[in-house]
Protein backbone atom coordinates (compact mmCIF):
# COMPACT_ATOMS: atom_id res chain seq x y z
CA UNK A 1 0.00 0.00 0.00
CA UNK A 2 1.06 3.59 -0.58
CA UNK A 3 2.62 5.64 2.21
CA UNK A 4 1.67 9.05 0.84
CA UNK A 5 -0.99 10.31 -1.58
CA UNK A 6 -1.34 13.79 -3.06
CA UNK A 7 -4.95 14.84 -3.58
CA UNK A 8 -5.10 16.96 -6.76
CA UNK A 9 -8.53 18.41 -6.14
CA UNK A 10 -10.47 20.63 -3.77
CA UNK A 11 -13.78 20.81 -1.89
CA UNK A 12 -15.80 17.87 -0.66
CA UNK A 13 -14.09 15.23 -2.81
CA UNK A 14 -10.61 16.23 -1.60
CA UNK A 15 -11.77 15.96 2.01
CA UNK A 16 -13.41 12.60 1.25
CA UNK A 17 -10.18 11.20 -0.19
CA UNK A 18 -8.19 12.40 2.83
CA UNK A 19 -10.60 10.66 5.19
CA UNK A 20 -10.00 7.36 3.37
CA UNK A 21 -6.24 7.94 3.47
CA UNK A 22 -6.41 8.41 7.23
CA UNK A 23 -8.31 5.13 7.68
CA UNK A 24 -5.83 3.30 5.46
CA UNK A 25 -2.82 4.74 7.32
CA UNK A 26 -1.69 6.78 4.32
CA UNK A 27 -0.37 10.35 4.71
CA UNK A 28 -2.27 12.90 2.58
CA UNK A 29 -0.97 15.98 0.80
CA UNK A 30 -3.32 18.83 -0.13
CA UNK A 31 -2.59 21.27 -2.93
CA UNK A 32 -4.59 24.48 -2.74
CA UNK A 33 -5.01 27.83 -4.44
CA UNK A 34 -4.95 31.23 -2.70
CA UNK A 35 -8.77 31.20 -2.84
CA UNK A 36 -8.82 27.96 -0.80
CA UNK A 37 -6.36 28.84 1.98
CA UNK A 38 -9.21 28.59 4.52
CA UNK A 39 -10.91 25.57 2.96
CA UNK A 40 -11.79 22.55 5.09
CA UNK A 41 -9.86 20.03 3.01
CA UNK A 42 -6.60 21.94 3.59
CA UNK A 43 -7.09 21.68 7.36
CA UNK A 44 -7.64 17.90 7.09
CA UNK A 45 -4.46 17.17 5.12
CA UNK A 46 -1.24 15.97 6.75
CA UNK A 47 0.73 18.33 4.49
CA UNK A 48 -0.44 21.24 2.35
CA UNK A 49 1.30 22.87 -0.60
CA UNK A 50 0.21 26.26 -1.95
CA UNK A 51 -0.35 26.53 -5.70
CA UNK A 52 -0.98 30.29 -5.63
CA UNK A 53 -3.18 31.57 -8.45
CA UNK A 54 -6.90 31.18 -7.71
CA UNK A 55 -7.64 30.78 -11.44
CA UNK A 56 -7.89 27.02 -12.16
CA UNK A 57 -5.39 27.31 -15.05
CA UNK A 58 -2.77 28.55 -12.59
CA UNK A 59 -3.54 26.05 -9.85
CA UNK A 60 -5.74 22.92 -10.00
CA UNK A 61 -5.27 22.56 -13.77
CA UNK A 62 -1.58 23.35 -13.66
CA UNK A 63 0.22 20.05 -14.33
CA UNK A 64 3.70 21.42 -13.69
CA UNK A 65 2.88 22.90 -10.27
CA UNK A 66 1.05 19.79 -9.15
CA UNK A 67 3.81 17.42 -10.25
CA UNK A 68 6.37 19.67 -8.55
CA UNK A 69 4.38 19.40 -5.32
CA UNK A 70 4.24 15.62 -5.74
CA UNK A 71 8.01 15.37 -6.23
CA UNK A 72 8.77 17.75 -3.39
CA UNK A 73 6.65 15.79 -0.91
CA UNK A 74 7.76 12.32 -2.00
CA UNK A 75 4.26 11.36 -3.07
CA UNK A 76 3.78 7.83 -4.43
CA UNK A 77 0.30 8.29 -5.87
CA UNK A 78 -2.06 11.07 -6.97
CA UNK A 79 -5.79 11.02 -6.28
CA UNK A 80 -7.58 13.10 -8.96
CA UNK A 81 -11.24 13.17 -7.78
CA UNK A 82 -13.60 14.50 -10.46
CA UNK A 83 -13.13 17.56 -12.69
CA UNK A 84 -9.81 19.43 -13.06
CA UNK A 85 -7.11 16.89 -14.14
CA UNK A 86 -9.17 13.74 -13.55
CA UNK A 87 -9.77 13.10 -17.26
CA UNK A 88 -6.61 14.60 -18.72
CA UNK A 89 -4.62 11.82 -20.44
CA UNK A 90 -1.57 14.10 -20.85
CA UNK A 91 -1.38 14.45 -17.08
CA UNK A 92 -1.75 10.70 -16.61
CA UNK A 93 1.08 10.07 -19.10
CA UNK A 94 3.37 12.40 -17.17
CA UNK A 95 2.53 10.59 -13.93
CA UNK A 96 3.28 7.27 -15.65
CA UNK A 97 6.64 8.59 -16.89
CA UNK A 98 7.58 9.83 -13.43
CA UNK A 99 6.58 6.54 -11.80
CA UNK A 100 3.86 8.21 -9.77
CA UNK A 101 0.72 6.07 -9.61
CA UNK A 102 -2.34 7.88 -10.98
CA UNK A 103 -5.36 6.59 -9.03
CA UNK A 104 -7.53 6.05 -12.07
CA UNK A 105 -7.31 4.41 -15.47
CA UNK A 106 -4.13 4.12 -17.57
CA UNK A 107 -3.74 6.93 -20.14
CA UNK A 108 -4.44 4.43 -22.96
CA UNK A 109 -7.93 3.64 -21.60
CA UNK A 110 -8.61 7.31 -21.08
CA UNK A 111 -7.53 8.15 -24.63
CA UNK A 112 -9.78 5.44 -26.06
CA UNK A 113 -12.79 7.14 -24.45
CA UNK A 114 -11.90 10.54 -25.93
CA UNK A 115 -13.03 12.58 -27.77
CA UNK A 116 -16.68 11.67 -27.35
CA UNK A 117 -17.43 11.09 -31.05
CA UNK A 118 -14.57 8.59 -31.23
CA UNK A 119 -15.83 6.70 -28.18
CA UNK A 120 -19.25 6.56 -29.86
CA UNK A 121 -17.74 5.22 -33.11
CA UNK A 122 -15.63 2.67 -31.23
CA UNK A 123 -18.60 1.36 -29.26
CA UNK A 124 -20.79 1.22 -32.36
CA UNK A 125 -18.12 -0.80 -34.20
CA UNK A 126 -18.08 -3.31 -31.32
CA UNK A 127 -21.85 -3.79 -31.40
CA UNK A 128 -22.72 -1.64 -28.37
CA UNK A 129 -26.12 0.06 -28.92
CA UNK A 130 -25.77 3.77 -29.77
CA UNK A 131 -28.52 6.23 -30.77
CA UNK A 132 -28.77 6.91 -34.53
CA UNK A 133 -26.39 9.76 -35.39
CA UNK A 134 -23.34 10.95 -37.30
CA UNK A 135 -20.26 8.77 -37.77
CA UNK A 136 -17.04 10.56 -36.91
CA UNK A 137 -16.73 14.23 -36.09
CA UNK A 138 -18.36 17.15 -37.85
CA UNK A 139 -16.07 20.12 -38.29
CA UNK A 140 -16.02 23.10 -40.65
CA UNK A 141 -18.40 24.40 -43.35
CA UNK A 142 -18.47 21.40 -45.73
CA UNK A 143 -19.26 19.00 -42.90
CA UNK A 144 -22.03 21.25 -41.63
CA UNK A 145 -23.80 20.96 -44.98
CA UNK A 146 -23.57 17.17 -44.65
CA UNK A 147 -25.01 17.46 -41.14
CA UNK A 148 -28.34 18.58 -42.59
CA UNK A 149 -28.46 15.39 -44.65
CA UNK A 150 -27.64 13.24 -41.60
CA UNK A 151 -30.26 15.01 -39.48
CA UNK A 152 -32.85 14.51 -42.24
CA UNK A 153 -32.08 10.80 -42.36
CA UNK A 154 -32.28 10.20 -38.61
CA UNK A 155 -35.21 12.60 -38.14
CA UNK A 156 -35.65 15.60 -35.84
CA UNK A 157 -35.26 16.44 -33.04
CA UNK A 158 -31.49 15.94 -33.00
CA UNK A 159 -28.97 16.87 -30.33
CA UNK A 160 -25.65 18.51 -31.19
CA UNK A 161 -22.83 17.52 -28.83
CA UNK A 162 -19.33 19.05 -28.75
CA UNK A 163 -16.74 16.23 -29.01
CA UNK A 164 -14.43 17.54 -26.32
CA UNK A 165 -16.98 18.82 -23.87
CA UNK A 166 -17.99 17.86 -20.37
CA UNK A 167 -20.58 19.09 -17.92
CA UNK A 168 -23.17 19.55 -20.65
CA UNK A 169 -21.37 22.60 -22.00
CA UNK A 170 -22.29 23.45 -25.61
CA UNK A 171 -24.98 20.78 -26.07
CA UNK A 172 -28.07 21.95 -27.92
CA UNK A 173 -31.24 20.35 -29.27
CA UNK A 174 -32.46 21.23 -32.79
CA UNK A 175 -36.22 20.65 -32.91
CA UNK A 176 -36.39 21.29 -36.68
CA UNK A 177 -33.96 22.00 -39.51
CA UNK A 178 -34.38 25.73 -38.83
CA UNK A 179 -32.60 25.29 -35.47
CA UNK A 180 -29.75 23.13 -36.73
CA UNK A 181 -27.36 25.81 -38.04
CA UNK A 182 -27.69 27.75 -34.76
CA UNK A 183 -27.17 24.63 -32.65
CA UNK A 184 -24.03 23.72 -34.63
CA UNK A 185 -22.62 27.25 -34.25
CA UNK A 186 -23.30 27.06 -30.53
CA UNK A 187 -21.62 23.67 -30.10
CA UNK A 188 -18.56 24.74 -32.12
CA UNK A 189 -18.05 28.02 -30.31
CA UNK A 190 -18.66 26.68 -26.79
CA UNK A 191 -16.58 23.56 -27.52
CA UNK A 192 -13.66 25.66 -28.81
CA UNK A 193 -13.89 28.16 -25.98
CA UNK A 194 -14.18 25.70 -23.10
CA UNK A 195 -12.17 22.72 -24.37
CA UNK A 196 -10.26 23.87 -27.47
CA UNK A 197 -12.16 21.32 -29.61
CA UNK A 198 -14.42 22.79 -32.36
CA UNK A 199 -15.60 19.35 -33.58
CA UNK A 200 -19.02 17.99 -32.65
CA UNK A 201 -21.40 15.16 -33.50
CA UNK A 202 -25.11 14.62 -33.96
CA UNK A 203 -27.46 12.14 -32.35
CA UNK A 204 -31.17 11.51 -32.48
CA UNK A 205 -32.55 13.37 -29.45
CA UNK A 206 -34.38 11.05 -27.07
CA UNK A 207 -37.18 13.32 -25.91
CA UNK A 208 -38.67 10.92 -23.35
CA UNK A 209 -35.48 9.53 -21.94
CA UNK A 210 -33.93 8.61 -18.65
CA UNK A 211 -30.26 9.07 -17.80
CA UNK A 212 -29.18 5.76 -16.30
CA UNK A 213 -25.55 5.00 -15.51
CA UNK A 214 -23.58 2.03 -14.22
CA UNK A 215 -20.70 2.07 -11.78
CA UNK A 216 -17.86 -0.19 -12.86
CA UNK A 217 -14.83 -1.36 -10.89
CA UNK A 218 -11.95 -3.19 -12.56
CA UNK A 219 -8.67 -4.36 -11.07
CA UNK A 220 -5.29 -4.63 -12.80
CA UNK A 221 -5.84 -8.33 -13.55
CA UNK A 222 -8.96 -7.50 -15.55
CA UNK A 223 -11.54 -8.61 -12.97
CA UNK A 224 -14.45 -6.30 -13.82
CA UNK A 225 -17.83 -5.88 -12.12
CA UNK A 226 -20.79 -3.51 -12.26
CA UNK A 227 -21.57 -2.31 -8.76
CA UNK A 228 -24.94 -0.59 -9.14
CA UNK A 229 -27.04 1.48 -11.49
CA UNK A 230 -27.95 5.09 -10.73
CA UNK A 231 -30.53 7.39 -12.30
CA UNK A 232 -29.62 11.04 -12.85
CA UNK A 233 -32.51 12.43 -14.92
CA UNK A 234 -33.22 15.48 -12.73
CA UNK A 235 -30.97 17.99 -14.48
CA UNK A 236 -30.90 21.58 -15.56
CA UNK A 237 -28.60 22.75 -18.32
CA UNK A 238 -27.52 19.08 -18.52
CA UNK A 239 -26.15 19.28 -14.97
CA UNK A 240 -27.41 16.81 -12.41
CA UNK A 241 -29.31 18.05 -9.33
CA UNK A 242 -30.99 14.96 -7.85
CA UNK A 243 -29.84 11.40 -8.35
CA UNK A 244 -31.15 8.11 -7.04
CA UNK A 245 -30.22 4.47 -6.97
CA UNK A 246 -31.48 2.16 -8.15
CA UNK A 247 -33.39 3.64 -11.08
CA UNK A 248 -37.15 3.40 -10.41
CA UNK A 249 -37.63 1.58 -13.74
CA UNK A 250 -34.87 -0.97 -13.11
CA UNK A 251 -35.70 -4.69 -13.02
CA UNK A 252 -33.23 -7.49 -12.22
CA UNK A 253 -33.31 -8.57 -15.90
CA UNK A 254 -32.68 -5.07 -17.27
CA UNK A 255 -29.92 -4.50 -14.71
CA UNK A 256 -28.17 -7.69 -15.74
CA UNK A 257 -28.45 -6.70 -19.42
CA UNK A 258 -27.31 -3.07 -19.03
CA UNK A 259 -24.68 -3.97 -16.42
CA UNK A 260 -23.36 -6.62 -18.79
CA UNK A 261 -23.08 -4.04 -21.59
CA UNK A 262 -21.28 -1.66 -19.21
CA UNK A 263 -18.75 -4.39 -18.32
CA UNK A 264 -18.26 -5.10 -22.03
CA UNK A 265 -17.53 -1.39 -22.59
CA UNK A 266 -14.96 -1.41 -19.77
CA UNK A 267 -13.27 -4.41 -21.42
CA UNK A 268 -13.23 -2.67 -24.82
CA UNK A 269 -11.33 0.18 -23.13
CA UNK A 270 -9.01 -2.27 -21.26
CA UNK A 271 -10.17 -0.36 -18.25
CA UNK A 272 -8.67 -0.36 -14.75
CA UNK A 273 -10.12 1.40 -11.65
CA UNK A 274 -13.51 3.18 -11.33
CA UNK A 275 -15.53 3.91 -14.47
CA UNK A 276 -19.06 5.12 -15.03
CA UNK A 277 -20.87 4.17 -18.22
CA UNK A 278 -23.76 6.48 -19.03
CA UNK A 279 -26.78 5.34 -21.05
CA UNK A 280 -29.90 7.07 -22.29
CA UNK A 281 -32.94 4.87 -21.76
CA UNK A 282 -35.80 5.67 -24.12
CA UNK A 283 -39.31 5.38 -22.69
CA UNK A 284 -40.60 5.32 -26.29
CA UNK A 285 -38.96 2.08 -27.39
CA UNK A 286 -37.73 0.80 -23.99
CA UNK A 287 -34.19 0.47 -25.35
CA UNK A 288 -30.94 1.84 -23.97
CA UNK A 289 -28.21 3.62 -25.88
CA UNK A 290 -24.57 4.30 -24.95
CA UNK A 291 -24.12 7.95 -24.08
CA UNK A 292 -20.56 8.37 -22.79
CA UNK A 293 -17.90 7.06 -20.45
CA UNK A 294 -16.73 9.00 -17.42
CA UNK A 295 -13.23 7.72 -16.78
CA UNK A 296 -13.19 8.79 -13.13
CA UNK A 297 -15.25 8.75 -9.96
CA UNK A 298 -18.62 10.52 -10.31
CA UNK A 299 -19.99 13.14 -7.92
CA UNK A 300 -22.98 10.88 -7.15
CA UNK A 301 -20.93 7.75 -6.37
CA UNK A 302 -22.05 7.60 -2.67
CA UNK A 303 -25.48 6.34 -3.83
CA UNK A 304 -23.76 3.13 -4.87
CA UNK A 305 -21.87 2.97 -1.57
CA UNK A 306 -25.15 3.21 0.34
CA UNK A 307 -26.71 0.34 -1.64
CA UNK A 308 -23.74 -2.02 -1.57
CA UNK A 309 -21.56 -1.09 1.41
CA UNK A 310 -18.59 -0.91 -0.98
CA UNK A 311 -16.37 2.11 -0.29
CA UNK A 312 -15.57 3.20 -3.85
CA UNK A 313 -12.76 5.62 -2.96
CA UNK A 314 -10.99 2.97 -0.87
CA UNK A 315 -11.48 0.52 -3.73
CA UNK A 316 -9.87 3.01 -6.12
CA UNK A 317 -6.83 3.31 -3.86
CA UNK A 318 -6.61 -0.48 -3.33
CA UNK A 319 -6.86 -1.15 -7.07
CA UNK A 320 -4.19 1.46 -7.86
CA UNK A 321 -1.92 -0.21 -5.30
CA UNK A 322 -2.26 -3.46 -7.26
CA UNK A 323 -4.69 -5.33 -5.01
CA UNK A 324 -7.35 -7.62 -6.48
CA UNK A 325 -11.06 -6.85 -6.25
CA UNK A 326 -11.51 -9.97 -4.14
CA UNK A 327 -15.21 -10.36 -5.04
CA UNK A 328 -17.22 -11.33 -8.09
CA UNK A 329 -20.43 -10.07 -9.66
CA UNK A 330 -22.51 -12.53 -7.63
CA UNK A 331 -21.08 -11.20 -4.36
CA UNK A 332 -22.53 -7.73 -4.97
CA UNK A 333 -25.98 -7.32 -3.43
CA UNK A 334 -28.11 -4.19 -3.49
CA UNK A 335 -29.90 -3.19 -0.31
CA UNK A 336 -32.67 -0.56 -0.15
CA UNK A 337 -32.84 2.81 -1.85
CA UNK A 338 -30.70 5.95 -1.83
CA UNK A 339 -31.30 9.55 -2.96
CA UNK A 340 -28.76 12.33 -3.42
CA UNK A 341 -29.50 16.07 -3.53
CA UNK A 342 -26.65 18.34 -4.57
CA UNK A 343 -26.61 21.33 -2.25
CA UNK A 344 -25.39 24.21 -4.42
CA UNK A 345 -24.75 27.86 -3.63
CA UNK A 346 -27.21 29.23 -6.17
CA UNK A 347 -30.55 31.01 -6.21
CA UNK A 348 -33.39 28.74 -7.36
CA UNK A 349 -35.74 31.74 -7.49
CA UNK A 350 -33.43 33.61 -9.89
CA UNK A 351 -32.84 31.00 -12.61
CA UNK A 352 -30.17 29.26 -10.48
CA UNK A 353 -27.83 32.26 -10.52
CA UNK A 354 -24.60 31.39 -8.65
CA UNK A 355 -24.45 32.70 -5.09
CA UNK A 356 -20.87 32.70 -3.80
CA UNK A 357 -20.22 34.43 -0.48
CA UNK A 358 -19.66 33.96 3.23
CA UNK A 359 -21.59 31.28 5.11
CA UNK A 360 -22.83 32.94 8.30
CA UNK A 361 -24.37 29.84 9.87
CA UNK A 362 -24.05 26.17 8.95
CA UNK A 363 -25.75 23.24 10.66
CA UNK A 364 -26.04 20.14 8.46
CA UNK A 365 -28.69 17.51 9.19
CA UNK A 366 -28.07 14.09 10.74
CA UNK A 367 -29.91 11.05 12.03
CA UNK A 368 -30.68 7.60 10.66
CA UNK A 369 -30.16 7.21 6.93
CA UNK A 370 -28.55 10.62 6.40
CA UNK A 371 -25.07 11.27 5.00
CA UNK A 372 -23.52 14.66 4.25
CA UNK A 373 -20.33 14.85 2.17
CA UNK A 374 -19.46 18.52 2.53
CA UNK A 375 -16.55 20.86 2.23
CA UNK A 376 -17.77 23.99 4.00
CA UNK A 377 -18.30 25.34 7.52
CA UNK A 378 -19.77 28.31 9.35
CA UNK A 379 -17.65 31.39 8.64
CA UNK A 380 -16.21 30.00 5.38
CA UNK A 381 -16.40 32.22 2.30
CA UNK A 382 -17.28 30.22 -0.83
CA UNK A 383 -15.03 31.48 -3.64
CA UNK A 384 -16.46 32.33 -7.07
CA UNK A 385 -13.59 30.71 -8.99
CA UNK A 386 -14.95 27.16 -8.75
CA UNK A 387 -18.28 25.34 -9.04
CA UNK A 388 -21.20 25.91 -6.70
CA UNK A 389 -21.31 22.49 -4.99
CA UNK A 390 -21.23 22.99 -1.20
CA UNK A 391 -22.21 19.51 -0.10
CA UNK A 392 -23.90 16.31 -1.20
CA UNK A 393 -26.84 15.28 0.94
CA UNK A 394 -27.75 11.59 0.77
CA UNK A 395 -30.52 9.56 2.31
CA UNK A 396 -31.05 5.82 2.61
CA UNK A 397 -34.23 3.84 3.24
CA UNK A 398 -35.41 0.26 2.82
CA UNK A 399 -37.84 1.51 0.16
CA UNK A 400 -37.91 4.48 -2.23
CA UNK A 401 -40.67 6.14 -0.17
CA UNK A 402 -38.63 5.81 3.01
CA UNK A 403 -35.57 7.30 1.32
CA UNK A 404 -37.66 10.24 -0.01
CA UNK A 405 -39.24 10.95 3.38
CA UNK A 406 -35.83 10.84 5.11
CA UNK A 407 -34.45 13.20 2.44
CA UNK A 408 -37.32 15.67 2.89
CA UNK A 409 -36.82 15.67 6.65
CA UNK A 410 -33.06 16.21 6.22
CA UNK A 411 -33.54 19.05 3.69
CA UNK A 412 -35.84 20.87 6.11
CA UNK A 413 -33.29 20.38 8.90
CA UNK A 414 -30.41 21.78 6.81
CA UNK A 415 -29.67 25.25 8.20
CA UNK A 416 -27.54 27.56 6.04
CA UNK A 417 -27.39 31.33 6.42
CA UNK A 418 -25.45 33.91 4.43
CA UNK A 419 -25.64 32.31 0.99
CA UNK A 420 -28.60 31.26 -1.10
CA UNK A 421 -28.96 27.54 -1.76
CA UNK A 422 -31.05 25.31 -4.00
CA UNK A 423 -32.66 23.49 -1.05
CA UNK A 424 -36.16 24.89 -1.90
CA UNK A 425 -35.80 23.36 -5.38
CA UNK A 426 -35.16 19.92 -3.89
CA UNK A 427 -38.13 20.15 -1.53
CA UNK A 428 -40.46 20.99 -4.42
CA UNK A 429 -38.98 18.40 -6.78
CA UNK A 430 -39.26 15.54 -4.25
CA UNK A 431 -42.98 16.25 -3.81
CA UNK A 432 -43.64 16.39 -7.54
CA UNK A 433 -46.06 13.71 -8.77
CA UNK A 434 -43.90 12.65 -11.70
CA UNK A 435 -40.86 12.29 -9.42
CA UNK A 436 -42.95 10.30 -6.95
CA UNK A 437 -44.22 8.04 -9.73
CA UNK A 438 -40.62 7.49 -10.88
CA UNK A 439 -41.51 8.00 -14.56
CA UNK A 440 -39.78 11.38 -14.82
CA UNK A 441 -37.42 12.11 -17.73
CA UNK A 442 -34.40 14.33 -18.38
CA UNK A 443 -36.92 17.04 -19.27
CA UNK A 444 -38.31 16.98 -15.71
CA UNK A 445 -37.38 20.50 -14.57
CA UNK A 446 -38.94 22.24 -17.61
CA UNK A 447 -41.84 19.88 -18.20
CA UNK A 448 -42.99 19.95 -14.57
CA UNK A 449 -42.51 23.76 -14.39
CA UNK A 450 -40.54 23.47 -11.13
CA UNK A 451 -39.29 27.08 -11.34
CA UNK A 452 -42.84 28.38 -11.69
CA UNK A 453 -43.99 26.34 -8.68
CA UNK A 454 -41.06 27.73 -6.69
CA UNK A 455 -41.93 31.33 -7.55
CA UNK A 456 -45.57 30.74 -6.57
CA UNK A 457 -44.59 29.17 -3.24
CA UNK A 458 -42.34 32.14 -2.56
CA UNK A 459 -45.24 34.51 -3.24
CA UNK A 460 -47.40 32.44 -0.89
CA UNK A 461 -44.77 32.84 1.81
CA UNK A 462 -43.84 29.11 1.96
CA UNK A 463 -40.22 30.02 1.19
CA UNK A 464 -38.54 33.18 2.47
CA UNK B 1 -34.02 61.58 -18.03
CA UNK B 2 -32.67 59.33 -15.33
CA UNK B 3 -29.48 57.43 -14.83
CA UNK B 4 -29.41 53.69 -14.34
CA UNK B 5 -26.44 52.47 -12.31
CA UNK B 6 -25.75 48.83 -13.13
CA UNK B 7 -24.13 46.99 -10.20
CA UNK B 8 -22.66 43.50 -9.95
CA UNK B 9 -25.40 41.20 -8.56
CA UNK B 10 -22.80 38.66 -7.41
CA UNK B 11 -19.00 38.51 -7.12
CA UNK B 12 -17.11 37.23 -10.15
CA UNK B 13 -14.89 38.08 -13.08
CA UNK B 14 -15.80 40.21 -16.09
CA UNK B 15 -15.14 37.99 -19.10
CA UNK B 16 -16.47 40.31 -21.81
CA UNK B 17 -17.66 43.89 -22.19
CA UNK B 18 -20.08 44.49 -25.09
CA UNK B 19 -20.52 48.27 -24.91
CA UNK B 20 -18.48 51.51 -24.76
CA UNK B 21 -19.36 55.01 -23.60
CA UNK B 22 -21.69 56.70 -26.08
CA UNK B 23 -23.23 53.41 -27.36
CA UNK B 24 -27.00 53.17 -27.70
CA UNK B 25 -28.40 50.15 -25.84
CA UNK B 26 -31.78 48.49 -25.85
CA UNK B 27 -33.66 46.99 -22.93
CA UNK B 28 -32.38 43.42 -22.33
CA UNK B 29 -29.35 44.06 -24.55
CA UNK B 30 -26.14 42.49 -23.16
CA UNK B 31 -23.81 44.99 -21.48
CA UNK B 32 -21.16 42.61 -20.19
CA UNK B 33 -20.74 39.05 -19.00
CA UNK B 34 -19.84 38.14 -15.43
CA UNK B 35 -18.32 34.72 -14.81
CA UNK B 36 -18.96 33.24 -11.41
CA UNK B 37 -18.78 29.63 -10.26
CA UNK B 38 -17.98 28.43 -13.81
CA UNK B 39 -21.19 30.04 -15.15
CA UNK B 40 -21.40 32.97 -17.54
CA UNK B 41 -23.99 35.45 -16.33
CA UNK B 42 -24.97 38.04 -18.94
CA UNK B 43 -25.64 41.46 -17.44
CA UNK B 44 -28.53 43.01 -19.40
CA UNK B 45 -29.63 46.61 -19.76
CA UNK B 46 -32.81 47.29 -17.77
CA UNK B 47 -33.75 50.20 -20.09
CA UNK B 48 -33.39 51.71 -23.58
CA UNK B 49 -30.68 54.36 -23.34
CA UNK B 50 -27.12 55.52 -23.90
CA UNK B 51 -24.02 54.27 -22.11
CA UNK B 52 -22.54 57.10 -20.06
CA UNK B 53 -19.65 55.28 -18.47
CA UNK B 54 -18.07 51.81 -18.44
CA UNK B 55 -16.32 51.31 -15.12
CA UNK B 56 -14.96 47.82 -15.73
CA UNK B 57 -12.70 46.06 -18.17
CA UNK B 58 -12.26 42.48 -19.32
CA UNK B 59 -10.48 40.26 -16.81
CA UNK B 60 -11.34 42.42 -13.81
CA UNK B 61 -12.83 40.82 -10.70
CA UNK B 62 -15.77 42.52 -9.00
CA UNK B 63 -17.62 42.26 -5.70
CA UNK B 64 -21.37 42.38 -5.17
CA UNK B 65 -22.56 46.00 -5.52
CA UNK B 66 -19.56 47.26 -7.51
CA UNK B 67 -20.69 49.70 -10.20
CA UNK B 68 -20.20 48.18 -13.65
CA UNK B 69 -21.84 50.53 -16.13
CA UNK B 70 -23.90 53.73 -16.02
CA UNK B 71 -26.68 54.25 -18.58
CA UNK B 72 -28.76 57.32 -19.29
CA UNK B 73 -32.32 56.28 -19.99
CA UNK B 74 -33.96 57.58 -23.21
Amino acid sequence: MFKKILVANRGEIALRAMRECRELGIASVAVYSDADAEALFVKHADEAISLGDPEPAGSYLNVEKILDAAKKTGTEAIYPGYGFLAENPGFVEQCENLGIEFIGPPSKSMNAAKPKHRARDLMKSKGIPVAPGSDGAIEGKADMAKAFEIANNIGYPVIVKPSGAGGGIGMKVAETKDDLAGAMEYATSLGSEAFGVPAFYLEKFIARGKHIEFQILADKKGNTVYVSDRECSVQRRYQKLIEEAPSPIMTPELRARMGGTAVEIAKILNYVNALTVEFMYSLDDNEYYFNECNTRLQVEHPLTEYLTGINLVKEQIRIAAGEDLGYTQDDIKLNGWSIECRINAEDPFMNFMPAPGKIEAYDPPGGFGVRVDGGVYSGYAIPFYYDSLMAKLLSWGRTRDEAIETMKRALKEYHIEGVKTNIPFHIVALDNESFRAGDYTTNFVDEQKISKTLRQLKKDGVFA
Amino acid sequence: MSQEVIEAPIPGKIVSVSVSAGDKVEEDGELCSLQSMKMQNPILSPVDGTVVEVKISEGQTVETGDVLIIIEED
